[in-house]
């Protein structure tokens, strides 16, 4: 507590002669002299009023060195920007911009930091200064004043004549309410509205399309290189992949391929046929144990894209639940309320293709879904 | 004083001022305003200057930043990232890190200091609290800042998800998923806040608007009022000597105060710089455009909403569908419950306190957290629910650190959530009232003086000396709680505002903020004991 003291003690005065200040551990008598003689506490801002000029003019020249300094940081900070940064044309790639960041952002701290310093030592060592006392006001006005405002308040309504014509006053009121309104009703266009629109992904389309071409369903297309799959090129059990239904990238206009991405990718993963146990009304929806599941984690969205080989577990990174990708992708832990919805698959030609949409909504949970 | 005259290049736009706008007369009366000093009345200050900061770098970021979604085919001079299609936005970050010098080191001053900005307003509102500050008058500027603190952390998610990277499209994701889980509006809110489903083309632009106009345009007018009713109500001193409710001591605004602050200021902007040129920070260029169907494992959020992420993180999977309705409280309640306890206990705090105690004075000294211990016990409590939250946002990298298994770090946190604040509780109020029995002892017996006293008959025994002078004001800045009267009088008749379920409460309360108060006041009379401790000392050592 001491140390609080000091702070705002400031120059108290001495203290009563033949008191003993209290100190930590056991002092010998001659230290026990030396703290009876220390009779002012150094303050923390300024340095009172008494200052010794010889340890000033040292001060400032101390100052004066970090002011200096200052100076000297940012004027290397101009000429750095002017004079190097922009050498050979520009900064440009990571090495340049490193170096660039470094010395930038170095003069720019040693600039400030300085001058920091400087006025510190400026205001602790050098500035006059002397604890002063202000008295503190209510906050409250005074009674007259209350009475004064109140008689003045009640005088003004009176001459509007709001408190004797109840009719302007109710009708003011009723014009008031449907302005508060009208922005809200502005805000409409924000956005469509919810509709059917969570209840299916793009796959209902690139199936319906290729069902329409007399075809089995849709292929699945990697993620990334957009090659329809075999069967035969996901051969082996424990190996996860993300895919797409073919079309996307092509046939979706250019400003919603993310948006249709964000719902209808997912996840292909081979489960040594022994070990899955498909959920029932589900036994054909999968190729020897190669299943699909949604990617969109059930609880809030995320990319539920960790899959650990050996326990055929598929985890979130964002919020760690976790599912069971040998018996539907059902919850094992973790805040997820619902499995991934499951894709049903088939081969054709060779190829894996997705027979229809989802038979749920994927993602997060919402009110409608029911 | 009177025919002392400014210099002219003062005094002539001071006489301007003036004749328009009678501005000398107040900084005649603010000029001296007196400041009291302690260390912690500069975390508010970290807060204040780390803000202007952030409008200073921020506003040289939007130079350059462009808030759209459009994809482009990144050709910059960052050559792993060239011939990706990307957003505009994630884009022009990094034409901003890679091409625009100084632009890297705007980046990451502006994202330092928002991660300051936010530590420095939580760790100015724990003072606050723990010394009684926002008691009576300044209510209305603690309210102030919990506003602050929760625009904050809006503007904070605001601001990193504008560069579209993959961490950041992460956190967007989550934030429509909670978002889609409110019961009736959720998708209409999801709809309406991304103009489609998600992501669409319109949440960066968005956003934008909201972080660089609207949000700091009302947290600048929560500063300035801030600023001006702290001015106005004086600023809080600590108990310490000299201080009273009536008079503030302190240092004088102009010139000490004024330096002081202004070095203050530097030293922020200049700690600022050397992270932001030294310290990574936000490498968006290393995460990769947003892509939906991708993220990153060790995916975690600024520090401030580590807190949301670990309340998502440890709730159990309840989920409702009836009637073809689904309440996913799994989502709901972590979004809304822990953080809702936090703030919404924090703004009812000041007018519970008020009720219980019954004390309505101004209160301009602060309190020493061990004179109040219910208030401090709760503010532990509520410190370690806010911490063991923030601690299960990141329980996959403790997991991984500490090499344990991630499902025990979860329940390890599912159990502590609840333990936790009660045990913080209960120890720290045993704390506060042995601290305020050992004040007790030293005001009563004096302190130890290390010296050792024979007396005639042989005994020895330490000699205790009183406190310091400036230690006595510090304890003795103790209000000893006064037992209310009783609820009946003798004649069995209720005592008013005792009555009722409310009131019967409120006596409950009251009784349990104040029964095991220690007494800590000075009696004349201990000279007896003292004296017979020591023998035959001399007496004279420890008048009063």
């Amino acid at each position: 507590m001491s140390d609080d003291n000091k702070e705002t003690t400031g120059r108290s005065g001495p203290g009563e002669d033949g008191r003993r200040e209290r100190v930590i551990g056991t002092p010998s008598p001659a230290r026990e002299k030396a703290l009876l003689a220390e009779d002012d506490i150094s303050a923390p801002a300024g340095v009172g009023e008494q200052l010794d000029e010889a340890s000033m003019k040292r001060a400032e020249r101390i100052v004066a060195t970090f002011f200096l300094i200052a100076f000297a940081a940012s004027v290397g900070f101009i000429a750095y920007f002017i004079g190097w940064s922009g050498r050979d044309g520009g900064m440009h790639g990571v090495t340049r911009t490193r170096e660039s960041n470094f010395w930038l952002g170095g003069l720019m701290a040693l600039s400030f930091l300085a001058l920091a310093i400087g006025v510190t030592i400026w205001v602790r060592r050098l500035m006059t200064s002397k604890p002063i006392v202000q008295e503190r006001h209510e906050m409250a006005a005074d009674e007259e004043t209350k009475a004064a405002f109140t008689e003045d308040f009640l005088e003004g309504a009176q001459d509007s004549g709001i408190t004797k014509r109840p009719l302007l006053r109710r009708t003011l009121l009723l014009a008031a309410a449907p302005l508060g309104l009208a922005p809200l009703v502005l805000l409409r266009d924000l956005g469509p509205l919810p509709e059917k629109r969570l209840r299916h992904t793009y796959w209902a389309e690139a199936v319906e399309k290729a069902k329409s071409e007399g075809k089995k369903g849709v292929r699945l297309v990697v993620d990334g290189t957009n090659k329809p799959l075999k069967v035969s090129d996901f051969a082996s059990p424990g190996s996860m992949i993300t895919v797409l239904p073919e079309g996307i990238e092509e046939e979706v206009p250019e400003d919603q391929v993310l948006t249709q991405n964000a719902k209808a990718v997912t996840i292909l993963l081979n489960i040594p046929a022994d070990q899955f146990k498909p959920a029932k009304g589900r036994e054909n929806w999968h190729i020897n144990g190669i299943v699909a599941y949604s990617k969109v984690c059930t609880h809030v969205g995320c990319p539920a894209a960790l899959y650990e080989q050996t326990t055929h577990h598929i985890l979130c990174p964002c919020h760690q639940s976790t599912f069971d990708a040998t018996e539907a992708a059902k919850v094992i832990f973790g805040p997820a309320a619902r499995p991934l919805p499951q894709l049903p698959l088939a081969v054709e030609d060779g190829y894996i293709v997705a027979t229809s949409d989802y038979h749920e909504p994927v993602g997060p949970s919402f009110w409608e879904r029911g | 004083m009177s025919e002392a005259t400014a210099p002219k290049a003062v005094e002539a736009p001071l006489t301007f001022l003036d004749d328009r706008l009678g501005s000398t007369t107040f900084f005649k009366r603010n000029m001296k305003k007196v400041f009291p000093d302690h260390w912690s009345f500069m975390l508010g200050e970290i807060a204040l200057y780390s803000f202007i900061i952030l409008l200073l770098t921020g506003t040289f970021l939007t130079l350059w930043f462009k808030p759209s979604m459009m994809e482009v085919v990144y050709d910059g001079s960052y050559t792993k990232l060239q011939g990706v299609k990307m957003s505009e936005a994630y884009a022009s970050t990094l034409h901003i890190s890679f091409d625009v010098r100084g632009g890297l080191l705007m980046r990451q001053i502006h994202h330092w200091s928002a991660i300051l900005f936010m530590a420095s307003i939580l760790a100015h509102m724990l003072r606050v609290f723990f010394t009684g500050a926002y008691r009576k008058p300044r209510e209305l500027n603690w309210l102030i800042g919990i506003g602050m603190f929760t625009l904050g952390m809006l503007e904070g998610l605001f601001g990193y998800s504008l560069p579209d990277d993959l961490l950041s499209g992460t956190g967007l994701r989550i934030t429509q998923g909670v978002a889609e889980s409110i019961p009736v509006v959720g998708t209409y809110i999801y709809m309406f806040l991304f103009g489609g489903e998600f992501p669409g083309q319109d949440i960066v632009p968005r956003l934008y608007m909201l972080h660089i106009l609207l949000i700091p345009g009302l947290l600048l007018g929560m500063v300035t009022a801030h600023m001006m009713i702290m001015w106005v109500q004086k600023h809080t001193a600590m108990p310490v000597k000299n201080q009273t409710e009536q008079k503030v001591y302190g240092y004088p605004f102009y010139p000490v105060f004024m330096a002081k602050t202004g070095a203050y200021f530097l030293f922020v902007f200049g700690i600022c710089a050397l992270f932001g040129a030294f310290v990574q920070i936000n490498p968006i260029w290393l995460f990769g455009p947003y892509d939906p169907g991708a993220i990153s494992s060790g995916s975690q959020p600024d520090w401030y909403m580590g807190v949301l992420e670990g309340a998502l993180r440890i709730m159990p999977n309840w989920e409702v569908s009836a009637w073809g309705h689904t309440v996913s409280f799994n989502v709901l309640i972590p979004a809304l419950v822990p953080l809702g306890i936090v703030f919404g206990g924090a703004a009812a705090w000041p007018f519970i306190e008020q009720w219980v105690t019954g004390d309505k004075r101004h209160h301009h000294v602060n309190t020493r957290p061990r004179n109040a211990p219910v208030r401090t016990a709760t503010g532990i409590a509520a410190v370690t629910f806010y911490g063991l939250l923030w601690l299960a946002g990141a329980n996959d990298v403790l997991a991984d650190k500490f090499h344990v298994s991630l499902f025990a770090t979860t329940w390890f946190f599912r159990v502590t959530f609840f333990v936790g604040p009660f045990l913080a509780f209960v120890i720290t109020k045993r704390i506060c009232l042995g601290l305020q029995r050992k004040d007790a002892d030293v005001i009563g017996h004096g302190v130890e003086s290390g010296v050792i006293m024979m007396s005639p008959d042989g005994r020895f025994s330490e000699r205790h000396e009183n406190a310091r002078d400036e230690e006595k004001v510090v304890i003795l800045s103790k209000e000893n709680t006064r037992p209310e009267a009783p609820a009946r009088d003798a004649a069995g008749i209720p005592a008013p505002g005792t009555k009722g379920p409310i009131g019967h409460l409120r006596s409950r309360l009251n009784r349990a903020w104040t029964f095991d108060d220690i007494p800590v006041e000075e009696h004349e009379h201990e000279h007896g004991e003292q004296a017979e401790i020591e023998g035959g000392a001399t007496s004279h050592e420890v008048k009063h």
